[in-house]
């Protein structure tokens, strides 16, 4: 016998359905213009407004053209070395972190920049640990971001210090790289994306400069470096195929100038010596030109993504395991525990 | 001293003067007053400089230099630029290509001849310098060196037999400053003030290439300031009466420290072949004095002052050690080494115990020979013996062999006898029985009624 039964209307589960059952979105045809496409414009005036900061750390020997090189590269006076230091200063006893802050502006958008310098790193007789101090003002950052993230009631903006990329100066011997390179580099490249690049690379000639970069390659593959762009971070194939360009020509070859010269009818940033003058800009001399384009013109954004996505949640995972629940270590608001359940991230552009 | 005859002499350390000279104004007011006399004639004497430069040159020269640097800054390059010969090369890398963990000192020699002179040019190379991360103690090694080789010619020089004494102390330290464009490192000035008093530093710019002209002047003065301020006391070239030598010498004053470039290959430009490093915005040329101060250092330590060089090595930095080595001991008066007790005694005493000292030793060879000797007898009598008791053995046994043997035969010849007496027993039955037989024939034939 049959009947028509209308089909029993199941009860909604109670939890959520999992996402991977719900289907994709259909793509559906648009009928005329919207105007969707307006959300980059808002995105991008929003940002002129707010302005974002971005902090670099520079490393190396004293003597390596740390404060140069910045200088070149933000085109403007924004090193430690322009602010205060004379240059007769004597290297200091111990590794120091002074760092300096400039508000730099170029088409409407304002960057504030820090430059966190650290004068004394390798310098002395004895180095043993000098990477600690750096190390620790790391983890201070992103433990002060933690806090004023963990915070009852939080500010609209965190100001950000964390250190988002880290520029280690490499001496230009020729040969291989130092001990306390290696031993630097193998501390800090899960804390920070750490950008390797040749100081001074005017020492080297061509075939010098090419033996020295693969020896510089295979020795950090060799001793487990993973040096920024990460391979493990790559998202899809054109990322790849780009980080692993740039992962080729990598550690640069830099020379850095703020002195202008007059070659070929235009003033060219430059250094004059009495064979020549090595022009900062041109390819063919050094790459500086692809470090600037690198750092800032394509990777700017995603230097600050990995660094707030990877190694700050790395950070902050490794402290809320530790404590089993989150102690922050001087604060006055005391922490109820059920706050550490909170899963969203602040948006951040 | 005058030609007086008059006693008594008084003696003023080397020179006997007699009374009457003594009282004399020109002798009194010491012995650089030197009446000068002119010659009457050609005396010839002016030729001792030339047989000074014939023996000289038939006995060869010896030099040594030692470079000092971190590894890179292209001491290697520099040695080979120098001596223009290829001292470190693809068979035989220079130093920083072979990674060393600890710092060592290692010995280079060459024997270079040019225009009939020999030199025999000892490198001494220190890789693993300032390379660690903890570089304390670093120069350590290298003054252990330098004093064992002070120590050497010490020993050597106090020997009673001296005829040969190679000089194989460091004549000069070549120190490699990296090119910083601020000053001087901690661990540059450390080294510094801990050698300077132990031999002649030369310290130099390296890959000045790296430097402009006005960081290079910049950079030279503030060297200058920091050695003068931490009292480091560099090799001072020497003052001369001569102007044009006094001019040249306050040229290099002028330029100290130097800024040097080096390399060996060879590149043309406008037309000329030079030593040089290409670049794609020039060549920077070695040879070149407005490029950098490597002719100024060769010409310095090859063509001037290499004599110079070991002389105040030989004057200065040896007596300093010879001095200090010799107070210590007399102020202890207890020899913390062996070869301290050598120096104290006055060279007669020291003759007498060279003399029982080589006495001892011939009598301690003696006796270890003899040692080696009996043994060896032992040795040769035992084997003997071995081989008599096996001769003896084989002797025995070939004895009873034969014996075994000789048993046999004669078991065997009874047997044969036996068997002969049998057989001629049997023959004697069988005759007999013939005999008999044939009597019984005869018998029988004679009384044929006998048989049947």
């Amino acid at each position: 016998m049959s009947e028509i039964v209308p089909p029993e209307v199941r009860p909604k589960p109670a939890v959520p359905a999992k996402p991977s059952h719900v289907a994709p979105p259909s793509r559906s045809a648009l009928l005329g213009y919207i105007g969707i496409d307006t959300i980059i414009e808002q995105m991008r005036k929003k940002t002129m407004k707010t302005g974002f900061d971005f902090n670099i750390m520079v490393v190396g020997q004293s003597g390596l053209g740390k404060s140069t090189l910045v200088n070149t590269l933000f085109k403007s006076q924004v090193s430690r070395r322009s602010t205060s230091w004379s240059r007769d200063e004597k290297i200091p006893k111990t590794v120091e972190i002074k760092s300096v802050s400039h508000v730099i502006e170029e088409g409407g958008v304002k960057m504030k920049l820090t430059v966190i310098d650290t004068p004394g790193f390798g310098d002395q007789i004895n180095n043993e640990n000098c990477w600690e101090p750096i190390s620790k003002y790391i983890n201070e950052q992103y433990e002060k971001f933690l806090k004023e993230e963990v915070n009852i009631a939080r500010k609209k903006r965190i100001p950000d210090t964390r250190v988002h990329c880290c520029l280690y100066f490499i001496s230009p011997t020729g040969h291989s790289l130092r001990q306390l390179d290696i031993e630097f580099m193998k501390h800090l490249s899960r804390v920070v994306n750490i950008i390797p690049v040749i100081a001074k690379s005017d020492t080297l000639t061509l075939d010098e400069k090419t033996e020295f970069k693969q020896k510089v390659r295979k020795e950090l593959e060799a001793c487990g470096i993973e040096c920024y762009p990460q391979k493990e971070f790559d998202e899809d194939m054109e990322d790849k195929s780009d980080n692993d360009k740039i992962r080729e020509a990598m550690p640069f070859a830099v020379v850095g100038s703020d002195k202008e010269y007059q070659a070929n009818a235009k003033r060219i940033l430059g250094r004059k010596t009495p064979w020549g003058v090595v022009e900062v800009e041109n390819p063919n001399h050094c790459e500086f030109s692809l470090l600037r384009d690198f750092m800032i013109r394509s990777h700017l954004q995603d230097l600050k993504e990995v660094t707030h996505n990877i190694h700050y949640e790395t950070y902050r995972a490794k402290r809320l395991n530790d404590n089993g629940g989150l102690h922050p270590i001087s604060s006055s608001v005391p922490m109820p525990i059920k706050h550490t359940q909170v899963m969203c991230k602040p948006t951040k552009f | 001293c005058c030609g007086h005859e008059g006693w008594p002499p008084t003696c003023f350390s080397f020179v006997v003067f007699c009374q009457s000279c003594l009282l004399k104004p020109s002798t009194v007011f010491g012995f650089g007053l030197q009446q000068q006399k002119n010659l009457e004639g050609y005396v010839g004497f002016a030729n001792l400089p030339n047989q000074v430069y014939r023996k000289s040159v038939k006995r060869g020269f010896e030099f040594t230099l030692m470079v000092v640097g971190e590894s890179g800054l292209g001491k290697s390059t520099l040695i080979n630029s120098l001596f223009l010969t290829d001292l470190y090369s693809p068979e035989y890398p220079g130093p920083s290509n072979r990674i060393k963990k600890t710092v060592q000192v290692e010995q280079s020699k060459v024997l270079i001849k040019e225009g009939g002179v020999q030199l025999l040019l000892t490198i001494v190379d220190t890789p693993g310098f300032g390379d660690a991360v903890d570089n304390s103690n670093c120069w350590q090694t290298v003054i252990d060196h330098i004093d064992s080789k002070f120590e050497d010619y010490l020993n050597a020089e106090s020997l009673v037999n001296r005829r040969l004494m190679p000089d194989s102390r460091v004549h000069c330290c070549l120190y490699f400053i990296a090119p910083s464009g601020h000053g001087l490192k901690p661990l540059d000035i450390e080294f510094m003030k801990r050698l300077h008093e132990k031999v002649n530093i030369i310290p130099l710019i390296a890959k000045a290439d790296t430097l402009t002209p006005e960081e290079c002047q910049q950079f030279k003065k503030q060297i200058m300031r920091e050695i003068q301020e931490h009292k480091i006391k560099i090799y001072e070239f020497p003052e001369t009466d001569d102007e044009e030598e006094s001019k040249l010498v306050k040229k290099i004053k002028d330029r100290l420290p130097l800024a040097v470039v080096g390399s060996n290959t060879i590149i043309e430009v406008n037309g000329k072949r030079v030593r040089g490093r290409q670049y794609p915005w020039g060549v920077a040329e070695v040879e070149n004095g407005e490029h950098c101060d490597f002719t100024i250092l060769r010409n310095m330590l090859i063509r001037t002052h290499m004599q110079d060089l070991k002389d105040v090595t030989n004057n200065v930095h040896y007596e300093n050690y010879r001095s200090r080595k010799l107070a210590a001991v007399t102020y202890n008066g207890v020899d913390n080494n062996k070869n301290k007790g050598q120096l104290t005694k006055s060279p007669l005493a020291q003759m007498e115990e060279e003399r029982r000292e080589h006495v001892t030793k011939m009598k301690k060879m003696e006796m270890e020979m003899e040692q080696v000797f009996e043994m060896k007898v032992k040795e040769k009598i035992q084997k003997l013996r071995d081989s008599e008791a096996e001769l003896q053995r084989r002797h025995e046994q070939m004895k009873k062999n034969l014996e075994a043997q000789h048993k046999e035969l004669e078991e065997k010849r009874r047997q044969l006898e036996e068997e002969k007496v049998s057989w001629e027993a049997q023959q004697r039955m069988l005759e007999q029985q013939k005999l008999d037989a044939s009597r019984y024939a005869l018998v029988y034939k004679d009384t044929p009624e006998l048989c049947c």
